[in-house]
C-alpha cells in the first residue's frame, strides 16, 4: 500500500491539474479544423492551377472561412492566457525547444497565407468591397491567372496545413509529466481528426446559401463571401461527393489511430496504463466511447457509407456529428491529461 | 565556478510542522490560499507494519527542468547564479505550459496572472543567507549549498547516507534530495 496525503491547495493545480479549462480544446479543435481545410484548400487550388473549374467550390471560399475561424481560434487562446497583457511577449523570441513557440510563429504565417489565399477570393464574393479596393482585383487576377502562382499557393496550404494539423497533437505530446499525452500517435490523430472536421465545415458551408447571387450590401456581402460558392451555379453533387468519400477515408484513418493510440499506451509503462484506464473505463469512457467513438466517428462513417450508396438521402448530420466528435476528442484529450499523472512506485 | 543549488532534506528528522511552509509565505509574500512549499505525508507496507516519511516539498530546480524547455517567452529559465529555475513575471504571458509540463505540481498561477513558484529564496541566498524554509526549520532537517562543491554539507550529507529524489523516472533529475 502506498498513500500519500499532502497540504498543498494550490487553486488550478489541486487535487488534480485543471489548469487548461474550454478554451485549450476550443483552440486545438478549430486549429485543426482550420489545419483540414487548408489541405481542402490546397488540393482544390492545385485542380484549379491544372485548368480543372474548381472555382465553384470550396477552392476560393474555403480560405476565408478559414481565415474567420482562425481568429476565433486565436481568441480562445487568448481568453486563456492569464497574464494577457505580455501576450506580445511571445513575439519577441523564438525558444527553439519550446512547441508553443514554434506553433505562435507557425500561426502568424499560417495567418498571412490564409489572408492571401481568402484576399483573392473577396472581390468576387464581396463585391461591396471588390468595388471599393480595386487592387484587390488586380491581386486576385495576378494569382488566380497564372498557373505557377496558384500551385504554389496551393502546395503552402497544403503543407502549412499538415503542419498545423499535427501541431495541436505535438503541443500536448510532449510533456512529460502528463502519461496520457506521452504517445507520437498524438499529433497524427488530431491530424486526421482535423482533416475530417475540415471535410465536415466545407460541406456544412456548402450548403447554406448555396444558390444565390453575391448580396451586394456590405454586411451581408461580408457574411455570405464566408460560406456561398463563387459563381452562380451551386456545389455540382461530384464535387459533395468526393467530399464525403475524403471524409470517410479520414475517419477510417482517425479509427485506426485511436485504436494504436491505447494499445500504444496500455502496453506502455503503468503511468501510461493508468492514464488509459482513464479514457478506457475511467471518468472519460461515455464521452470517449460515447462520443467520440459511437457518434462522431462511426456513426457519420455508417451515415455517408450509406448516403454514397444512395441509400439514404444526403443530409448535414454526418457533418454535424464529426464536428461533435471532433471537438469532443480535443476536450477528453486535454482535460483526461491534465489529470493524468506519474504513478509513483508503490510497494 | 558558478554554484549548482540544491537542497537536502533529512526525512528522519522532518516532524511535518509546516514552520518552512509559514516562513516561505512570509518571506515572499504568498497569496492567501497559496504555498510555494508542502508537507507530504507517505505511508507505505501493510498494517502494522508500516512506514511514514514525511517531505518538505518544493520546486524541485532540475537540471534537466520540462517547464523551461516548454516555455514560450523564455520566462522560465535557468538562472547563471546557482543553476536554480526562476520565473520572469514581466516575460510570463500565462499559458500554462509549464503547470502542464511539470511533473511535482511545484508551480501556480498568481492571482496577478503570472506563473510563480519557490526561488529558493534567491534573494536571500545572494546575500548569503539560507532559503527562509532551511533557516527556521526547528530540528535542522533542511540543508542548503553547492552541489558542485564536496566540501559542502549537502554534497557531504549525499555521499554519506543514502537519499532519493521524487519521480526520477521523469528524468527531470530534481536537486531537492531526500534522506532516509
Amino acid at each position: 500500500m502506498l498513500e500519500t496525503t499532502t497540504t498543498r491547495h494550490n487553486p488550478l493545480i489541486d487535487p488534480v491539474l485543471h489548469a487548461w479549462s474550454w478554451e485549450i480544446p476550443l483552440y486545438l479543435f478549430v486549429g485543426g479544423v482550420v489545419a483540414g481545410m487548408m489541405v481542402l484548400a490546397g488540393l482544390a487550388m492545385l485542380r484549379l492551377a491544372r485548368g480543372e473549374d474548381s472555382r465553384t467550390f470550396f477552392s476560393m471560399q474555403t480560405p476565408l472561412l478559414a481565415f474567420m475561424l482562425l481568429n476565433a481560434g486565436m481568441g480562445a487562446l487568448f481568453l486563456d492566457l492569464t497574464h494577457r497583457l505580455y501576450v506580445w511577449r511571445i513575439y519577441t523570441t523564438f525558444q527553439v525547444t519550446s512547441p508553443m513557440s514554434w506553433g505562435s510563429w507557425v500561426l502568424i504565417i499560417v495567418y498571412g497565407v490564409l489572408l492571401l489565399s481568402a484576399a483573392i477570393r473577396l472581390p468576387d464574393a464581396w463585391p461591396w468591397l471588390g468595388r471599393r479596393v480595386p487592387q484587390l482585383g488586380q491581386l486576385s487576377d495576378a494569382i488566380t491567372g497564372s498557373p505557377g502562382r496558384m500551385n504554389l499557393l496551393g502546395w503552402t496550404n497544403i503543407v502549412l496545413g499538415v503542419g498545423l494539423g499535427i501541431y495541436t497533437g505535438i503541443l500536448l505530446n510532449t510533456m512529460v509529466a502528463r502519461p496520457l499525452w506521452n504517445s507520437a500517435i498524438l499529433g497524427p490523430l488530431f491530424l486526421f481528426s482535423g482533416l475530417s472536421a475540415g471535410a465536415a465545415t466545407v460541406h456544412l458551408a456548402s450548403v447554406f446559401l448555396g444558390q444565390r447571387p453575391a448580396p451586394q450590401g456590405m454586411i451581408s456581402g461580408a457574411i455570405a463571401a464566408m460560406i456561398q460558392p463563387m459563381g452562380k451555379a451551386p456545389p455540382e453533387k461530384k464535387t459533395v461527393d468526393a467530399l464525403i468519400r475524403a471524409d470517410v477515408a479520414f475517419l477510417v484513418i482517425e479509427l485506426v489511430l485511436i485504436a494504436l493510440l491505447l494499445a500504444n499506451l496500455v502496453t506502455s509503462s503503468e503511468s501510461h496504463a493508468v492514464a488509459a484506464a482513464l479514457i478506457i473505463n475511467g471518468p472519460y469512457a461515455l464521452s470517449f466511447w460515447g462520443i467520440i467513438v459511437a457518434l462522431g466517428v462511426l456513426t457519420p462513417i455508417v451515415l455517408q457509407a450509406l448516403e454514397l450508396s444512395h441509400r439514404i438521402p444526403h443530409t448535414i448530420v454526418p457533418a454535424l456529428l464529426v464536428l461533435v466528435g471532433g471537438y469532443t476528442l480535443r476536450w477528453v484529450m486535454v482535460n483526461a491529461g491534465q489529470t493524468s499523472q506519474l504513478v509513483q512506485a508503490g510497494l | 565556478m558558478a554554484p549548482r543549488f540544491g537542497m537536502v532534506i533529512d526525512t528522519r528528522k522532518c516532524v511535518g510542522c509546516m514552520d518552512c511552509v509559514v516562513a516561505c509565505q512570509t518571506e515572499n509574500d504568498v497569496p492567501l490560499g497559496y504555498c510555494r512549499d508542502w508537507i507530504a505525508t507517505e505511508v507505505r507496507g501493510e498494517f502494522p507494519s508500516l512506514t511514514m516519511e514525511i517531505r518538505s516539498e518544493r520546486c524541485n530546480h532540475c537540471d534537466n527542468p520540462p517547464c523551461v524547455t516548454c516555455c514560450p517567452t523564455g520566462a522560465s529559465h535557468v538562472e547563471d547564479f546557482g543553476r536554480t529555475v526562476q520565473v520572469t513575471a514581466n516575460k510570463c504571458i500565462g499559458c500554462k505550459a509549464c503547470i502542464a509540463a511539470c511533473p511535482y505540481g511545484a508551480r501556480y498561477v498568481h492571482p496577478d496572472g503570472y506563473v510563480d513558484k519557490c526561488t529558493f529564496c534567491a534573494h536571500r541566498v545572494k546575500d548569503g543567507k539560507d532559503p527562509a524554509c532551511v533557516s527556521v526549520c526547528p530540528t535542522h532537517c533542511m540543508y542548503f549549498g553547492d552541489l558542485d562543491d564536496p566540501k559542502s554539507a549537502v554534497s557531504a550529507l549525499l555521499r554519506t547516507r543514502k537519499s532519493h529524489t521524487l519521480l526520477p523516472e521523469a528524468g527531470t533529475r530534481p536537486r531537492v534530495f531526500y534522506l532516509t
